[in-house]
């Protein structure tokens, strides 16, 4: 089937303001929106630019903003994105546009370092495995999933009007080493997260549960991390 | 402008075996690791079903057990010294990712939990046994995951979405480094280090139906080929059995250790004809021409009738979401088929590089069939060749492979580099690779750099996979001849500096077409079938004649590799015929 994609194309270098460009795709109803997106560039433009690796939702490299919503383009389908109209793609919202649907990842990927996003056990180095109960383990199963796309954070209206959120992403990270039980240092993680920039911004809009392509539940995180904090303090 | 950056080691590819490394090499020494992605976009968290280990947390196992699967999966062409070298460090290799945080499953008792694939067996073979370690069916994910937060912690340095395009040598023919290109500006960067290890993973882009990510084109063991390393063992390229039809997407041999079943279209359970004792879990190689040759005997299902189904629909449905939520998840996103009451279509997939860049178990590499050392040059993970998975590899080995042979690798590239003087790079080191660009950009040919690829991978895909021939590999080899041809007149649209995705999607399918070269004629070579290179007019196994590796060399002219041979380190066990 033919269906018309509409991109919002934007290289700063050379553009003085985004601009939208329309695009015909001879695509399967099947295929992904990143299959036309490469239809596109394979055969009509070549100069449109996006990021994309694995191609089936576990990368986290292409997400983008495909009719208003926070998608992963190679895991939604042309038949899913009401392609009797112009599919409508730009880039994610709250982060520099490079050129076209590429993103400055930075600021992200700093918020994501930011939190101790790795595991702190103390005492001596085992030399065998730490024990976890299947229910510990269980914990914090729903967090481990996250593929740093940025769906989640880019949605946040909160993130879009303030550059120093650390973010939902970061806060999933955080809640993942946080209720593990073999880490000894949530206190650490918590007073970070009690900061200005931490959990207390969030409003509870749930656009980043919305937008999770994991299905994380990203809100629920967030309360449990901010609830940790009160907790902690009393 | 020339960009001149000096590290004492210097690590291509940000996937398992490149983040394994540059842990070890972390704090020893100016480290920097380059990669085309993100850390975290790398292939390694594709994989899914486990990573094994002769732990013996659920039932009696050893490594040496281990260590016989390996090398009879291998149809005995792996090098048993390093099979024994992998086996042996498993554990501890497992041991330590828990400890740096990996969140496998447990079991009731707090242990890693482990559970069966195909080709893991008790006591050589007599029944399948419980040795991968898992994290659901995520656990690549898991381990990408883990080693990237492991190595921020140890503060590695990273340059992310550079892409190495040439290896630099020194005139006595030590490695002095690399040339990357910084996809921001469309800047070249010389790296200068004293020791450079390749992680760079596969070329699986060769093929048209793939579980490999777009980004999957050879381009470590590419570059090095040209600067003329030779590349190992080539031919052997595995066909995961379960891949969604006609998308490729893998669907985890874990899928079968839970219990899936594979049925043609007679619904018959058809491995029980092919492998009488471990069914389903026979290796790859072999489940994958069970599958063609059920669609040759006209029991194929699907739209062209060349796949068959995967069947979970006897399984509890609590089991499902409990260890294959994400592959189950991918079947009703991408097939709009429901995994508990459906079976799902399925057929091979090309999957993973048994062969590549030769090294020995420190993965130091070595340039020709005497075993020469490069000088201050490592690789490690899919794009080395140790050979500890032969002619093909076991399910679960290849996450193993990366975490042991990427720390070997890292720990040789440190002591090395504690010694060793920083060696000169040749006079303009970056001329080659602004000459390689410039002369893309600047093509009028008016070929079509995805035209080419998609014959090339439809033709891979027809001559060159399960099963060949002399004749569909001739027929190959020709096809090549004119896609080269046709890259030499390639046209991009994208002439600009900055993020031009357009010009290095041109510069992978050089880097694909030179390693096809290899693949075709390494097995043009090979008359005989072994592992998964299966040739239709020599079907037997002739250790007489190919109990050896192939090295393929680049030529000095033509495209056409030049071949030499290796003998295969044996060891304990002796090649026999491959029953299950």
């Amino acid at each position: 089937m033919k269906v018309t994609l509409e991109i919002l194309r934007y290289d700063p270098a050379t553009d003085k303001a985004p601009h939208w460009e329309s695009y015909e795709a001879d695509v399967d109803p099947m295929d992904r929106v990143l299959d036309a997106l490469h239809h596109v560039k394979w055969y009509t433009d070549g100069t449109l630019a996006f990021r994309r690796s694995c191609a089936h939702a576990v990368c986290g490299s292409d997400a983008m903003v495909i009719n208003g919503e926070n998608r992963l383009a190679c895991q939604l389908l042309i038949k899913d994105a009401s392609p009797e109209k112009p599919i409508k793609v730009e880039p994610i919202r709250g982060l520099a546009v490079e050129k076209d649907l590429i993103v400055d990842m930075e600021p992200f990927f700093d918020s994501y370092r930011s939190i101790l996003p790795y595991l702190m056990h103390d005492g001596p180095e085992p030399d065998k495995e730490i024990y976890q109960s299947p229910e510990d383990r269980e914990r914090f199963d729903d967090t481990t999933k996250c593929i740093l796309c940025a769906c989640c954070t880019t949605s946040c209206p909160i993130y879009w009007g303030s550059g120093s959120y650390v973010g939902p992403a970061a806060i999933v990270n955080a809640h993942r080493f946080i209720f593990d039980s073999r880490d000894d240092h949530a206190d650490e993680r918590l007073a970070i997260l009690a900061e200005k920039s931490g959990v207390f911004r969030c409003r509870t809009a749930f656009n980043c549960t919305e937008a999770c392509p994991r299905e994380i539940k990203v809100t629920q995180a967030i309360q449990e991390v901010k609830r940790e904090i009160l907790y902690r303090s009393l | 402008m020339a960009h001149v950056h000096t590290f004492d080691t210097i690590i291509v590819g940000a996937g398992g075996a490149g983040l394994r490394a540059a842990i070890e090499v972390a704090g020893h020494g100016k480290t920097a690791v380059i990669s085309k992605l993100y850390p975290t976009r790398s292939h390694t968290g594709a994989a899914q079903g486990g990573v094994c280990a002769a732990l013996a947390n659920v039932e009696e196992d050893s490594w040496e057990w281990h260590a016989f699967d390996t090398v009879k999966g291998g149809d005995f062409l792996s090098d048993q010294p390093a099979v024994d070298v992998m086996c042996r460090e498993a554990a501890d290799s497992i041991i330590e990712l828990e400890n740096f945080g990996l969140p496998f499953n447990r079991t009731p008792e707090g242990r890693i939990d482990q559970r069966r694939f195909g080709g893991h067996t008790r006591n050589h073979g007599e029944a399948p046994v419980k040795r991968a370690c898992y994290a659901a069916d995520r656990t690549g994910h898991m381990i990408l995951q883990t080693l990237y937060q492991k190595s921020i912690k140890e503060g590695v340095e990273f340059f992310n979405e550079f892409h190495v395009l040439d290896v630099l040598f020194a005139d006595g023919g030590e490695c002095a480094g690399v040339v990357a290109y910084e996809l921001a500006t469309g800047e070249l960067h010389t790296f200068r280090a004293k020791a450079t290890v390749f992680a760079t993973g596969g070329f699986g882009k060769m093929w048209k139906i793939s579980s490999n990510a777009h980004t999957l084109t050879g381009d470590g063991p590419g570059a090095l080929y040209r600067r003329g390393i030779p590349m190992q063992d080539m031919e052997f390229f595995q066909f995961h059995p379960t891949g969604i039809y006609k998308i490729g997407i893998l669907l985890s041999e874990a899928a079968r250790g839970e219990g899936g079943i594979l049925r043609n279209s007679e619904n018959e359970r058809f491995m029980e004809r092919y492998a009488p004792t471990i069914k389903d879990l026979a290796p790859r190689d072999m489940v994958s021409r069970s599958i063609y040759l059920e669609v040759r005997e006209g029991r194929g299902i699907g739209a062209d009738k060349d796949g068959v189904y995967l069947d979970l629909t006897h399984l509890p449905p609590e089991q499902i979401d409990a260890k294959l939520p994400d592959i189950t998840d991918f079947v009703r996103t991408y097939l709009g088929v429901e995994p508990k009451t459906e079976m799902i279509p399925i057929q091979p997939t090309a999957h993973y590089a048994m062969g590549g860049i030769p090294t020995d178990v420190d993965g130091r590499v070595l340039r020709d069939a005497g075993g020469t050392v490069v000088p201050g040059l490592y690789a490690a993970g899919e794009c080395a060749c140790v050979s500890v998975h032969g002619a093909n590899r076991l399910g679960t080995n290849s996450l193993l492979d990366l975490v042991v042979f990427g720390r070997r690798a890292g720990k040789a590239a440190r002591a090395f580099a504690a010694e060793a003087a920083l060696v000169d790079v040749p006079d303009e080191p970056e001329a080659r690779t602004a000459e390689m660009l410039a002369s893309i950009k600047a093509g009028k040919g008016g070929e079509k750099v995805a035209a080419i690829r998609d014959d090339l991978q439809v033709d891979m895909q027809e001559r060159a996979g399960v099963f060949r021939t002399g004749e569909l590999l001739a027929g190959m080899q020709e096809k090549l001849a004119e896609l080269h041809e046709r890259y030499a007149g390639i046209q991009i649209d994208d002439t600009s500096e900055r993020w031009n995705t357009d010009l290095m999607e041109a510069v992978e399918l050089g880097f694909l077409l030179d390693l096809a070269d290899c693949v075709v004629e390494s097995g043009l070579k090979r008359t005989e079938s072994r592992g998964a290179h299966a040739r239709d007019d020599f079907q037997q196994r002739d250790d007489a004649n190919f109990l050896k590796h192939t090295l393929a060399y680049r030529p000095d002219s033509g495209h056409v590799p030049r071949l030499e041979y290796k003998p295969v380190e044996l060891g304990r066990y002796e090649p026999v015929e491959r029953k299950y």
